[in-house]
């Protein structure tokens, strides 16, 4: 080896990447960078807000003190409501959710356009906010808990569905085989084969779309679907700025409770 | 994940699937409680029985009025996509540059205490508030429009970017950073040669993923007037357009659905 070889192969100057590494790196910096100053510029954002942005902040803030704790018996009212919107809103969507997932699983279903329908559903589903599907239902159910349950229920279902199908798919096929040479039927190799497989799943999955329920649900009332945004909403029309902090405060407390609720379950059983 | 088997039924001779809980009472127990929540919880709520009733002709004509959607307006639905698709963009690129900082003072084994709960804190705090809530503040501070959708679009990414990088940061072995410091390497010595190279794809990952999950977002935020699609549909909806709003909700479940395609394209191409 001679000594120039030998510099390239053990440079004195240790280097993670080669030149060419780098330069495709660059590369990928330079584009990054490009289409977000593309976004930005043909977004024509109006920079000169940013000028009293902080005066404005700084002015919502001192209207937010002190809470005015007055209000607190009507917000634990619409707290209930968030709450019982959300949860009704899980429940619906295991029963719905359930039977789809079967259908959305490649193992399960019974041929290849229901396995489409399925996904389909599950993709439409996902693809709609909980706020768009509450837009919808209120113009169905009119204003009211009904249409957050359904808004709620249809966001999840798609959630619900593909985490259950993926979790399906991923069964140990060997617990099927077995219980179908007992000669069992496609309705008892479901329940004692692929069932008991699936179940902390769909209990796990449950817990945690229903604590990411509670925050949604938060916000429903904004479009007329009952619960605490509701009261936000009026509250904030009315510029009241030291109830809105109470309910901040509410919401705050209510979102945090179920993060810890669901974290502490979903330890327990997987 | 399974619990282990119940033996003392076995050795009597029956047979009974595994169960989640394997206390009776408790399981039983549980099962009465969720029960009497949910009675109670539908009992409680204020239902207009009457109204709800009247929903599914209303639906059924609602239905009716939907298809075919009509993309005639091509133009508009086209211009807000390409806003919302824009706002997201640049939301995910200021949500990733200030969730750098933010995450390295929220893990908990780079930064003294104090440092580490005041990051943990506005994390939490940006965590808590759904997207439209900030959005609302947003609105009220900044006015109308898409820079109030990319602010709250970048709050929402800086709060979901920073928390899994910190996380990813304080499960790092403690060898390498041990020896990256043993040489004497500075702070930013230390960030370029320690921490990066061992946070970087999945920080890029979290990145891609959520610039997806910005995406779903912006379709959202232009409801309280922040912009984008959202406020198109919600336009749309308010005027009884139903056509033009199947035509819309039909475009942005495309938007999504290959939104999805690409994030899982080039995170399977990072690892």
């Amino acid at each position: 080896m001679s000594p120039a070889e030998h510099s390239v192969r053990y440079p004195e100057v240790w280097r993670r990447f080669t030149p060419r590494q780098t330069l495709v790196r660059y590369v990928w910096y330079v584009a990054v960078v490009f289409v977000a100053a593309w976004s930005l510029r043909s977004l024509d954002l109006p920079w000169v807000y940013f000028l009293d942005a902080h005066v404005q902040a700084w002015d919502l803030m001192v209207r937010l003190v002190p809470p005015d704790w007055e209000v607190l018996d009507e917000v634990v009212d619409a707290l209930i409501e968030t709450m019982h919107i959300a949860t009704l809103g899980t429940a619906v969507t295991v029963i719905i959710a359930f039977p789809i997932a079967f259908l959305a699983a490649r193992n399960t279903t019974f041929n290849v356009v229901t396995w489409s329908i399925a996904r389909f559903i599950l993709v439409a589903s996902r693809s709609v906010n909980t706020v768009v599907w509450a837009l919808l239902f209120v113009a169905i159910f009119g204003p009211g808990p009904v249409a957050g349950i359904w808004a709620i229920a249809f966001r999840s279902i798609g959630f619900m569905g593909k985490l259950t199908a993926e979790a399906i798919e991923e069964i140990d096929q060997g617990a099927v085989e077995a219980i179908e040479a007992t000669g069992a039927s496609r309705l008892l190799v479901l329940m004692f084969g692929i069932l008991p497989q699936v179940l902390p799943v769909i209990y796990g999955t449950t817990v945690y779309r229903w604590d990411i329920n509670i925050r949604e649900s938060t916000v429903l009332g904004f479009v007329g679907a009952g619960g605490i945004g509701i009261l936000l909403y009026s509250t904030m029309n009315l510029f009241r700025w030291e109830q809105v902090s109470v309910l901040l405060i509410a919401i705050f407390a209510v979102v945090l409770i179920s993060e810890f609720i669901s974290a502490a379950v979903r330890q327990r059983i997987t | 994940m399974t619990p282990p088997a119940d033996t003392k039924s076995a050795a009597a001779g029956e047979w009974h699937t595994i169960k989640l809980i394997e206390n009776p009472a408790l399981r039983f127990g549980l099962m009465a409680l969720v029960a009497v929540y949910l009675v109670w919880a539908f009992a409680s709520l204020d239902i207009d029985w009457g109204r709800a009733a009247r929903g599914l002709p209303r639906a059924g004509d609602m239905f009716a009025r939907m298809v075919p959607p009509d993309f005639s307006r091509w133009e508009l639905l086209i211009k807000g996509v390409v806003e919302s698709v824009q706002m997201a963009l640049a939301a995910s690129f200021f949500g990733m540059i200030v969730a750098i900082p933010l995450g390295v003072c929220a893990a908990v084994n780079l930064v003294p205490r104090p440092i580490y709960l005041v990051a943990r804190f506005l994390i939490v705090l940006s965590r808590t508030f759904h997207e439209i809530i900030w959005a609302i503040f947003f609105v009220k501070i900044l006015g109308f429009g898409a820079l109030a959708g990319v602010l709250t679009l970048t709050v929402a990414s800086v709060s979901f970017i920073s928390k899994m990088l910190a996380e990813d940061i304080e499960n790092m072995p403690p060898g390498q950073l041990e020896a990256v410091r043993a040489t004497g390497a500075g702070f930013a010595k230390f960030m370029v040669y320690c921490i990066s190279p061992q946070a970087l794809p999945r920080y890029l990952g979290v990145s891609i993923y959520r610039l997806d999950a910005n995406i779903r977002h912006s379709t959202v935020v232009g409801i309280v007037g922040a912009g984008g699609i959202g406020q198109v549909l919600s336009a749309s909806f308010k005027r009884y357009d139903y056509d033009f709003s199947l035509a819309i909700l039909l475009t942005i479940i495309a938007l999504v659905f290959l939104g999805e395609i690409f994030s899982n394209w080039v995170r399977s191409r990072l690892r």
